[in-house]
Parts: structure tokens; C-alpha cells; sequence
């Protein structure tokens, strides 16, 4: 029977398999689809400290093998979630995880602090790297001093796993990576999506409200797998990788590049129940290879 | 209503004019219960350029026959390839999602469809006749090319056509037709389905006419089911996801589509 179960810090997943922040809702969209137990463990929408409306329509614009979004957060912020949405995901025993962002370090404190009391909240990430707001998001996760701030202020309230998403939108990812590792974060993640545009040229106007938009899908996987090889490399934590997978190879390639565990992102939007599909995957791959433990793909990358 | 992920067998596929295919699909298995102004999500399969699903309504939906039928617009690759499939070719779905109309008994309704906006009305003008309501759909286009099914559409009531070279019906947009435009206005309900434009210039009148006016939206959107947050429109309570919140929706829901409402939310400001 082959062994699926990897550790990210504290945490114990049943296998590698997450699903990525802002695309798998609060699990339950995705209820009738699959068992939603049967994952490692999801990552549900951005909280933000108070209400978000988001930004204009339109907020999506499909581009080769992928697409661009700027969602911008919307969300009903952290009380709202306490109160109406921690409820509904006790129903989940995996690993619930429950992505952090803001516009301000106080504004990731209080999240932070409000979600450290819930129990069946195993983990926060901490969501560095949205480039669909005015303020905060990216801008502290493309900086060291900024990166370093806010995790370390987080570190200083929250005392469960710490995973820090990093942007991909940055010059050297492993130096932010080693920052975050430095400041107290138990893990990273990455990549967000990468800054792009898409522009209607009939009407010579962009396609989204905002202008820019964070680009994800397959499009994105060799530049993701690559920032993953990288920050394996540079920091002692686990990496968790994302960036464009949407099969059980993408998902291998990711973990032989160094990753613990990975994300499943935009493959959720085409099929929703892609997630079980990939893990059906490893096993198989897992078989032909005569692996008996998935965390000897690891790292296990032959140069 | 439980979604699911279904291939489904290409029965047939009618060319209806130099870019609209009507698909026929079919399955072994019973197709789920669907209700008119619900939509499907489709796979493509061998597009390069795309990746997403694309979304289309229920044009038509059999139980007994156990089959569906689909209007597809070719817009791009994804569309083309779909628009292209050959009988016997499978093709994967998502379904059913989203909310429907509101099906009224024994009333007097006008249905308004813009281009392929007719696509939803064909199924929902089927469940409103059956329900006893006498209907009549008003039906518009650019030009006489543009107006498809108007025969199947006549089974099921009274169809009046607009285009706006005047080559089919009256010449003119939807909203000067007669039909929309009588004194002593007869329907108690309005059902709209086509461009953003032409549907809140129907709302608009249905309004002045204090009569109810269902609108079916088409934002852009990836997942289909509420995951993405992509599609939302704004409404008097927020942003909603078209997905499954709509995609009908009444339009005094909607935020900039009554003029009353707005009125009466700058009074109060």
C-alpha cells in the first residue's frame, strides 16, 4: 500500500494534494462533485479584517492556456467568517487551512489573532502576493523588509502552522522565501499568479476593470515549477507548490522540483473534481515506479 | 438539483446561419432535471488557444425523449470546435446550473430575445405554455440572417420580429416594436434574454408598464459554480456571482437597471 501521507511542519496531510486559495470557494461548491474529505487538505477563499466588495466587473479574462483575474478579495472579513462560515467547514476533517490578507500589518494581526482561537483552523497562509488590490497584497510580498514585517508580526499571534504565499513577481523569490523563513514562517507556498494584462483591441480598451490582472492556469507552470526548483533549494522549511497544475504529472514534476505537497488552482474552474483525479494519479505513478513512499519524490529531481 | 459532469452523445448538429450551430445531445443514461434559464458548462477538447469551460443555456431540454439541445455561437476557437462536432461525438458537460425563470400559470407573457438572447426562451416558452399562459415572443435582430427559429418559436405563440436593416419584421429595435410599446399593455410578466443594452432598455419599459421584467445575464465567466467570484454583477445587495445567484435575475435587483429604485436610493442618501 503505497504511503501518501507528507508533513508540512505540525501538520499531517492525508496526501500532498491542496486545493489553491480563491478557487475552490469554501469546499462546498465543490461537495457535489467530489468527497471533499479525501484531499490532503484545502485552502479556502482570502479573509481579509473587514468586508471586501472586490473590484468591477469584469474581473476575468481568459488568455492562452489560462486566464487573468482581478477578483480583488472580495470577502465578507473575518467576522463574518468566524461567525457563518467557520460553522459550515467543521464538517470537513481534513486539513482546513485559511488563506490571510490585508491592506495594512494591523489588518493581518487581526485576522491572524481572530483565526488562532479557531480549532478546526490547522494552519493560516498568508496571501503576500495578491496583485489584484490597491493596497497591501502584493506590495508586502515583494520586498524583504516588508515581507519580513508582516510575517514576523503575524508570528508574533498566531501559534499554529504559518505558511507565507510568496509573489512570483519579484526579481529573486528565493531571497523573499529565506526573508519569510528568517521572520518565523513554517512553510511557503508559491506562486501567486504573475502581473499580466489582456486588452481588447476592436475596442481598443483592456479586458479587465483594473487593467492588470494576475495570471494563472497551465500557462504559468514552467516559470512556477522553476521558482519552486529554486526556493527547494534555498530555504530549510516545506514548500508547498502552485502554479498551473491540473495532472497528477504537473503534480510529480512539483514535487521532484522540491515541493512537500502542492495546490491545485485554475484545473479546479475546467473540472471540479480534478483534484481527486490527481491523486488517483500518484498512486498510480507512484505503483509504476515502485515508490512506496510519496515523500521520496521529494527533491527527487536527477540532475 | 445535484450538478454533475456528464458526456454526452452529439445526436445531431443543424447549421441555422453562417455562425449559430443548434447541437442535439443525448445519453444512455437519464439526463438530470434541468429548468429553463439554467446553463451548461462545457469542456473543449483539443483547442490550443482556450482552457476554461464555456457556458451555454438549456435551449431545449426532453424528458421524454431524454434529450437536450444547445445554441451555439461560434465567437472563437473554443466555440468553433465545439460548433464543429460531428454526430456520434461526445461532448462533456456541466449541469445543471444556475437559478431559472419564474414560471407564471395562465397569464399573459411576453418573451424578448436579442441574437442568440433567444437561446433560453425556447425551453422556457415550452414550460409557460404548458403552465396555460399565453405567450408571445418578440424576437430581434440586425438583420433577417440574424433571426433564427422563428418557426419553432411560432408552435408555442405569437412571434413578432424586429431587425434593424428592416429586412425581416419591423424595421427597428426590440423596444420599438408595437408589441412592447401598447397602451393598455396585456402581459403581467416580461422574460428578456440578449445584449446588456437591449435587455435594461427592456426592463426599463417593462418598469414604466409596472410589470415584472426576468433578465438572463451572461457575464464572463470561468468556474460556474460560485467559486470564482468572477462573474458577479452588481446588485442592491452587493456582488453576486451570475453563476448562482442568476443567471436571471429580476431586474429591480439589479443595481442601475430600474430607474424607481435608483430614485428612491438617492433620496434616501
Amino acid at each position: 500500500m503505497a504511503k501518501l501521507e507528507v508533513n508540512l511542519h505540525k501538520l499531517k496531510l492525508s496526501n500532498p494534494v491542496l486545493t489553491a486559495s480563491g478557487t475552490f470557494g469554501y469546499g462546498e461548491e465543490f461537495d457535489d462533485f467530489i468527497d471533499v474529505n479525501s484531499l490532503g487538505g484545502i485552502i479556502v477563499k482570502a479573509t481579509t479584517s473587514r468586508h471586501r466588495e472586490g473590484n468591477p466587473y469584469p474581473r476575468m479574462a481568459e488568455t492562452p492556456m489560462g486566464m487573468l483575474n482581478a477578483v480583488g478579495l472580495q470577502n465578507k472579513g473575518v467576522d463574518y467568517f468566524v461567525e457563518h462560515i467557520y460553522p459550515k467547514l467543521l464538517k470537513y476533517n481534513n486539513c482546513v487551512i485559511a488563506n490571510v490578507s490585508d491592506s495594512t500589518v494591523e489588518g493581518y494581526v487581526e485576522v491572524a489573532e481572530k483565526l488562532n482561537s479557531l480549532e478546526h483552523i490547522s494552519a493560516i497562509e498568508l496571501n503576500i502576493s495578491c496583485p489584484n488590490v490597491k493596497e497591501g497584497g502584493m506590495a508586502f510580498g515583494t520586498s524583504c523588509p516588508s515581507a519580513t514585517a508582516v510575517t514576523r508580526a503575524v508570528r508574533e499571534v498566531y501559534d499554529k502552522t504559518l505558511i507565507v504565499k510568496l509573489s512570483p513577481n519579484v526579481t529573486s523569490i528565493a531571497e523573499i522565501a529565506l526573508a519569510v523563513e528568517a521572520a518565523g514562517a513554517d512553510a511557503v507556498s508559491l506562486i501567486n499568479t504573475l502581473l499580466g494584462m489582456a486588452i481588447d483591441a476592436e475596442r481598443r480598451k483592456p479586458v479587465l476593470s483594473t487593467i492588470t490582472g494576475g495570471l494563472s492556469g497551465p500557462a504559468i507552470k514552467p516559470v512556477a515549477l522553476r521558482m519552486v526548483w529554486q526556493v527547494a533549494k534555498a530555504v530549510k522549511i516545506p514548500v508547498i507548490g502552485i502554479g498551473g497544475i491540473s495532472s497528477a504529472a504537473d503534480a510529480i514534476e512539483f514535487m521532484l522540483a522540491g515541493a512537500s505537497a502542492i495546490q491545485v488552482g485554475t484545473a479546479n474552474f475546467v473540472d471540479p473534481a480534478v483534484t481527486v483525479k490527481i491523486i488517483a494519479g500518484i498512486k498510480d505513478y507512484m505503483q509504476r515506479h515502485k515508490i512506496d513512499d510519496v515523500n521520496d519524490l521529494i527533491g527527487g529531481l536527477v540532475l | 438539483m445535484k450538478k454533475q459532469i456528464l458526456d454526452l452523445r452529439v445526436l445531431s448538429n443543424s447549421r441555422l446561419n453562417h455562425n449559430h450551430n443548434l447541437l442535439e445531445l443525448g445519453c444512455a443514461d437519464p439526463l438530470p432535471a434541468m429548468v429553463p434559464g439554467q446553463f451548461a458548462e462545457v469542456l473543449v477538447e483539443g483547442s490550443v488557444s482556450t482552457y476554461l469551460r464555456r457556458p451555454f443555456s438549456i435551449h431545449r431540454y426532453d424528458k421524454a425523449a431524454n434529450t437536450m439541445h444547445l445554441l451555439i455561437k461560434s465567437v472563437g476557437e473554443g466555440t468553433k470546435k465545439i460548433a464543429s462536432l460531428k454526430p456520434g461525438s461526445t461532448l462533456n458537460l456541466m449541469l445543471p446550473l444556475g437559478n431559472g425563470f419564474t414560471i407564471t400559470n395562465n397569464q399573459e407573457v411576453l418573451l424578448v430575445g436579442g441574437g442568440c438572447g433567444i437561446a433560453p426562451l425556447y425551453f422556457l416558452a415550452e414550460q409557460l405554455f404548458r403552465k396555460g399562459n399565453r405567450v408571445s415572443l418578440l424576437i430581434g435582430g440586425r438583420s433577417a440572417v440574424d433571426i433564427m427559429l422563428a418557426s419553432e418559436y411560432r408552435r408555442l405563440g405569437n412571434v413578432y420580429i424586429t431587425t434593424e436593416d428592416g429586412t425581416m419584421g419591423e424595421k427597428g429595435m426590440v423596444t420599438q416594436h408595437p408589441v412592447i410599446n401598447q397602451a393598455d399593455f396585456p402581459f403581467s410578466m416580461v422574460y428578456c434574454c440578449g445584449p446588456d443594452g437591449m435587455m435594461k432598455a427592456v426592463a426599463h419599459l417593462a418598469e414604466g408598464k409596472k410589470v415584472d421584467c426576468e433578465v438572463s445575464l451572461e457575464n464572463t465567466m470561468a468556474c460556474g459554480i460560485g467559486a470564482c467570484l468572477c462573474c458577479v454583477v452588481e446588485t442592491h445587495q452587493g456582488n453576486q456571482c451570475v453563476c448562482t445567484e442568476g443567471p436571471v435575475f429580476n431586474s429591480k435587483k439589479l443595481k442601475g437597471w430600474t430607474r424607481e429604485i435608483e430614485t428612491a436610493c438617492s433620496l434616501d442618501n
